[in-house]
């Protein structure tokens, strides 16, 4: 199949515990799922697999034709964005955007990180070791640190956790403008209202599995019927 | 999940219509600049923070005190005694080095963004050590002097003949001190585990070094110092050409 990101069939355990169970997905270019669950349900370690991070017990991922982790040119592919801010905080907020870049081997690096600033309004802040930054403004570097080479397939684990207002709204205008350029989106939040606004597909995970999924509906989500589902869906998951 | 599955869209080559990072294009991954970049790296973060090399010096000077306020020059010999200090000395500083070698790759999980990323595993193998050598070279360069003025031992061409042993010690030192400190760093008892598991292997090196130092300084012929160099040199290429094999499995969780 010609998707962006194929995955079939995956399952990891840790120990004796099955935390992802053969679950499969298919992605376009321009798409954007949702993935939402309780605590514990397997959502970081299925996103863990998607990006390579993680080997599966069972089960393929792959991304524009490529098995995951691949080679370089598969890799460069991806951009993660993790509660954990995946920073140096000795480091500047330049330094690591740059460090980012020159890692992914991206050729014009001045630029690149220039741009990425720009766009997630820390160029102001480029000279701040990451230390002294709050941590919305860490998490908005760390999400430039993971655009600055225009990932095809982003991957992002609660990306809105500890942002002010301006800050979620530059990410939901990063992540738009990303989707439009025609990168697959793969975005874990326990705020319905914000996922199911990117979203084009959405999934429940619970016990390690899909339990429900939904395409998105040419009138788009109704996020209270959807929150009527995910809480009938979860009830007792936590 | 055989959903969410869609009509495929086009598909959108890497270098085009990304509003991100607009016409992005890229460099192919190579090995010696992409293990630069992360020594160059830790080598900042380290002058930044000072933490490490700063209670790594104190450590060995105060060791360096400690034998030599203990030391009764009518029992033993300096050039019997000095040897052994020097590389027991070097062996516990590097160890204190390598601990924080990977801690400030998991602080964040920033070791995951290198994973991600083009970078390979034997690159980050290759930076990780490049940076403990240097720290492990600069570890030195204060003990060294610091030894001969504590033990007045005589200055003199001998000296060079122990920085090359020295720094050909710290070669295979670092290269098996990076691959456990990874190795322990994913644990919960890394600061245990990594003299657990590293000094045993530190042993081909640290005792040809020791036996090396011991004749320089003793002034015997060069001759004399050349097996124990042969042999450090030979664990050299074994240690480091293993343990870059090696590094890409202490990676998986």
């Amino acid at each position: 199949m010609a998707g962006a990101l194929v995955a079939t069939g995956l399952s990891r355990r840790f120990g004796a515990r099955t935390v992802v169970r053969d679950v499969s997905l298919a992605l376009a270019p321009g798409d954007c799922l949702a993935l939402f669950g309780p605590n514990g349900a397997g959502k970081t370690t299925l996103l863990r697999l998607l990006g390579g991070l993680l080997r599966p017990h069972a089960g393929t991922v792959e991304l524009h034709g490529h098995t995951l982790p691949g080679e370089a040119d598969t890799r460069r592919l991806l951009g993660v964005i993790s509660h954990k801010s995946m920073l140096y905080d000795a480091l500047t907020v330049r330094e690591n955007v740059t460090f980012a870049a020159e890692c992914q081997g991206v050729r014009d690096v001045p630029a690149a990180v220039d741009h990425v600033l720009d766009l997630l309004l820390v160029r102001d802040r480029e000279h701040q070791a990451v230390r002294a930054l709050s941590r919305g403004l860490q998490q908005r570097v760390s999400i430039a640190r993971a655009l600055v080479h225009g990932p095809r397939l982003v991957l992002l684990d609660e990306p809105y956790t500890g942002l002010d207002e301006v800050g979620a709204r530059a990410l939901t205008e990063a992540l738009r403008a990303l989707k439009a350029s025609g990168a697959t989106v793969v975005l874990i939040t326990h705020n319905l209202a914000e996922g199911l606004e990117l979203a084009t597909h959405t999934a429940i995970m619970r016990g390690g599995q899909f339990v429900h999924e939904l395409e998105r509906p040419a009138e788009g989500y109704d996020v209270a019927a959807y929150a009527a589902r995910y809480r009938a869906l979860v009830a007792g998951g936590e | 999940m055989t959903g969410p599955a869609t009509q495929p869209r086009p598909a959108v080559r890497h270098e085009e219509a990304t509003t991100t990072a607009p016409r992005v294009s890229f460099r192919s991954p190579s090995f010696l600049r992409d293990s630069w970049r992360i020594a160059r790296k830790d080598l900042v973060i380290e002058f930044r923070t000072r933490s490490g090399f700063l209670s790594t010096a104190v450590f060995a000077l105060i060791a360096l005190a400690i034998f030599r306020f203990s030391w009764d020059p009518t029992a033993v010999a300096t050039v019997d005694l000095a040897p052994g200090v020097l590389w027991v000395i070097f062996t516990f500083a590097g160890l204190l080095g390598l601990n924080r070698s990977f801690g400030v790759e998991h602080a964040d999980r920033a070791l995951d963004a290198l994973l991600a990323s083009p970078v390979s595993r034997e690159a980050i193998f290759a930076g990780k050590a490049l940076g403990n050598l240097v720290f492990l070279l600069g570890v030195q360069a204060l003990a060294l002097p610091t030894l001969a003025l504590f033990f007045g031992l005589p200055v003199g061409a001998e000296w060079l003949g122990v920085a090359a042993v020295a720094v050909l010690a710290a070669v295979g030192f670092v290269a098996v001190g990076t691959l456990f400190a990874a190795v322990a760093s994913n644990t919960r008892l890394a600061e245990m585990l990594l003299p657990m598991l590293s000094l045993p292997f530190f042993m081909p090196v640290v005792i040809p070094a020791a036996q090396a130092t011991a004749r320089l300084l003793g002034d015997q012929p060069i001759v004399e110092v050349l097996p124990a160099l042969k042999i450090l040199a030979a664990f050299d290429i074994v240690f480091v050409a293993a343990c870059t094999l090696a590094f890409p499995f202490t990676l998986e969780e």
